[in-house]
């Protein structure tokens, strides 16, 4: 406090109104391994996204003539194959960017999922009263589930059906986001519920509230846009917790089909084959830590940023 | 406290009732001919009369009444006849495994002391690196060696388990040939030769697992005892003339461990049900690989039998996080 105040005693005039968002920027700004995350994260969704565009070889395309084939067979690191080749002759280096896309896709789904529901659930509860009690033992009830089993028991019973009704690509994958967002939302309607609590002693809620302000814009207008930050910081963290999860499940058999990489699925084809073919296993593993790393460091540096005790310091 | 833990263990019932009937209804709802993974030679007529014995006729209401029965009932008065001679359960039906066709907690039984070994070993090692490293990172914050311990356990819980699992194979097993990648259960101890080979067989799953423990609980650790290490009493105590070492791991660190061993209690359920995937990578026949081949055979009475006791250790083990705070914490009353 007498630092603030110092600081503006020096200033000739008083500085010009800052936006909240710079404020918050300018913090995150500070905060080294956030921006080195962030920086890695950029080049691992360009190289995903923008690669396949400069990198014309497909993920799936195999020499035609059959000694061709075995000859460039898990091969080393070369110009025509920079991370070598699978035991199908295939570009590892395509394959990675392939089953990225796919791993991104499904963190970021789930997240959605996960936190949208965790935000429903959070309000729902902190502002309602009536409803408290019942959502909040539903919380606590998910929180004792075990959920890895339980996540690998509805992929297995539930994977043929749904393939069968959506396809084999959409259906996996509508039911492996499904699944982890159905499991994944319970921190997230914690911390929105406590913030919710918090909010509605706040004077202004009161002052809406005395002017006849409905509970729906009640909600939209006055509750959510204060619970953002939490709810931020849960999203990255959920983007982490999804792509582990599903690299996880795939890793065990129990993700995506193998004619559809993802880079938890290459790890697991790659599995057999370390001895001969090393970088098959280490390159998705690599990815996905790295990814994860970001996006964990990203998340630390949010939490700071948005933080306004923290802020300023 | 008597009383509060009296009445959460009654609240834990219903609790407890409702996800064995989520298990339950997950793994009945699925779509799938349980007799599917049997012989085609089976005349379809035999097929009938052997879903009939499994008691596939029977409404769902009393099939989830039946397989409650055998698990609170039937079992525990097994395992009394097993203990004290007496014949309470001859003739009662127990839980029977569709892979083995033998009782689902004899088998269980079987895995727990690997499960036991590798992954309490590994959590044990993991407390015991994490205290320490969480305690030094809060006292000396923002120094190199606090940059350094961030950075670790980042990466600690940032990198999957089955990541870590499969490089340390690449480099220490077929690399160098140091360790074995396949963990063996025949083994037994009798001498020094092959307790070496036991304490080498288990090196590698234990650091896997110790480093993605440690990595979580010296955070906590570091957090807390910064919390503490700011707070009034300990800048009485250092104007007391109290040294150092007393201040910080008398005062600070006994105030500080309060949320830790909640947090370690809560962790502990993991240990039997968490670390399937360590359990996969390094071929440990534990717990978590036994619930992988059961989902992968469509072994319903293993599978669900599994995951409602990895449930109900979540929940008991909730209830002595809260106990111990209480216990721990003068402050935490619950009356």
């Amino acid at each position: 406090m007498t630092d603030a105040t110092m600081k503006a005693d020096d200033l000739p005039e008083i500085a010009p109104p800052r936006s909240q968002w710079r404020d918050v920027w300018a913090q995150f700004r500070n905060h080294k391994g956030a921006m080195i995350g962030l920086a890695v994260l950029v080049v691992i969704v360009l190289f995903v996204f923008i690669g396949p565009l400069i990198w014309r070889i497909g993920p799936e395309q195999m020499p035609t003539d059959a000694l061709t084939l075995i000859r460039s067979k898990n091969l080393g690191p070369s110009w025509g194959h920079p991370l070598g080749t699978d035991q199908l002759a295939r570009d590892e280096l395509a394959r990675l960017m392939a089953g990225g896309k796919i791993s991104i896709a499904v963190g970021l789904t789930a997240m959605t999922l996960s936190i949208s529901l965790g935000t429903l659930v959070g309000v729902l509860s902190g502002y309602f009263k009536r409803l408290d009690g019942i959502l909040m033992r539903l919380t606590d009830l998910f929180l004792a589930l075990p959920l890895l089993p339980l996540l690998l028991v509805m992929v297995m019973l539930f994977r043929d059906t749904i393939a069968h009704v959506l396809g084999l690509e959409a259906g996996t994958f509508i039911l492996i986001v499904s699944a982890i967002g159905v499991t994944s939302w319970m921190q997230c309607a914690r911390v929105v519920r406590g913030e919710v609590l918090a909010l509605k002693e706040r004077e202004f809620v009161l002052a809406a509230k005395s002017i006849g302000t409905p509970p729906r814009r009640m909600i939209l207008r006055h509750i959510l846009p204060n619970v953002l930050s939490p709810v931020m910081v849960a999203a990255t963290l959920g983007i982490a917790n999804a792509i582990i999860t599903e690299s996880a499940l795939s890793f065990l058999g129990l993700g995506f089909p193998p004619d559809f990489p993802t880079w938890g699925r290459l790890l697991y084809d790659g599995v057999d084959l370390m001895q001969d073919n090393p970088g098959l296993v280490i390159w998705p593993g690599v990815a996905i830590s790295l990814t994860v790393l970001s996006v964990n460091y990203i998340g630390d540096g949010l939490r700071d940023a948005l933080d306004p005790r923290i802020r300023g310091r | 406290m008597l009383t509060y833990t009296i009445r959460r263990l009654i609240l834990a019932i219903p609790v407890l009732l409702l996800i064995s009937l989520i298990i339950f209804m997950l793994l009945k709802l699925a779509p799938g001919d349980p007799t599917a993974q049997m012989p085609l030679t089976i005349p379809p007529d035999v097929k009938e009369k052997m879903k009939e014995a499994m008691g596939f006729n029977k409404p769902l209401l009393v099939q989830y009444a039946l397989w409650l029965r055998q698990f609170f009932i039937v079992e525990p008065l097994h395992w009394c006849d097993v203990l004290f001679g007496t014949h309470f359960a001859t003739g009662l039906q127990r839980i029977i495994s569709w892979q083995t066709r033998s009782p689902v907690f004899d088998i269980i039984w079987q895995r727990i002391p690997q499960t036991l070994t590798v992954v309490g070993m590994s959590y044990l090692i993991g407390v015991l690196i994490a205290l320490p490293i969480g305690i030094v990172s809060a006292y000396r914050q923002y120094s190199w060696f606090d940059q350094i311990g961030t950075f670790v356990s980042m990466v600690g819980f940032s990198v999957p388990t089955f990541f870590t699992g499969v490089l340390l194979i690449v480099i220490f097993s077929v690399e160098l040939g140091w360790f074995p990648s396949i963990y063996d259960t025949t083994l037994v101890v009798h001498d020094w030769a092959s307790f070496a080979k036991q304490v080498r067989q288990m090196a590698m799953p234990v650091a896997v697992l110790a480093l993605y423990n440690a990595a979580q609980i010296s955070r906590f650790m570091r957090a807390s005892m910064l919390d503490n290490l700011h707070q009034d009493y300990v800048r009485t105590a250092r104007a007391k003339g109290m040294g150092e070492r007393v201040v910080v791991l008398v005062h600070v660190l006994r105030n500080s461990l309060i949320p830790v061993v909640t947090v370690i209690a809560l962790g502990v359920p993991t240990i039997f049900g968490g670390a399937i995937i360590t359990e996969q990578v390094f071929k440990v026949n534990g717990l978590g690989q036994l619930l992988i081949t059961a989902i992968y055979a469509d072994d319903v009475p293993m599978v669900q039998t599994l995951t409602f006791i990895f449930a109900i250790l979540i929940v008991l083990f909730n209830l002595v996080a809260d106990i111990l705070y209480g216990l721990l914490d003068p402050r935490i009353r619950y009356d």
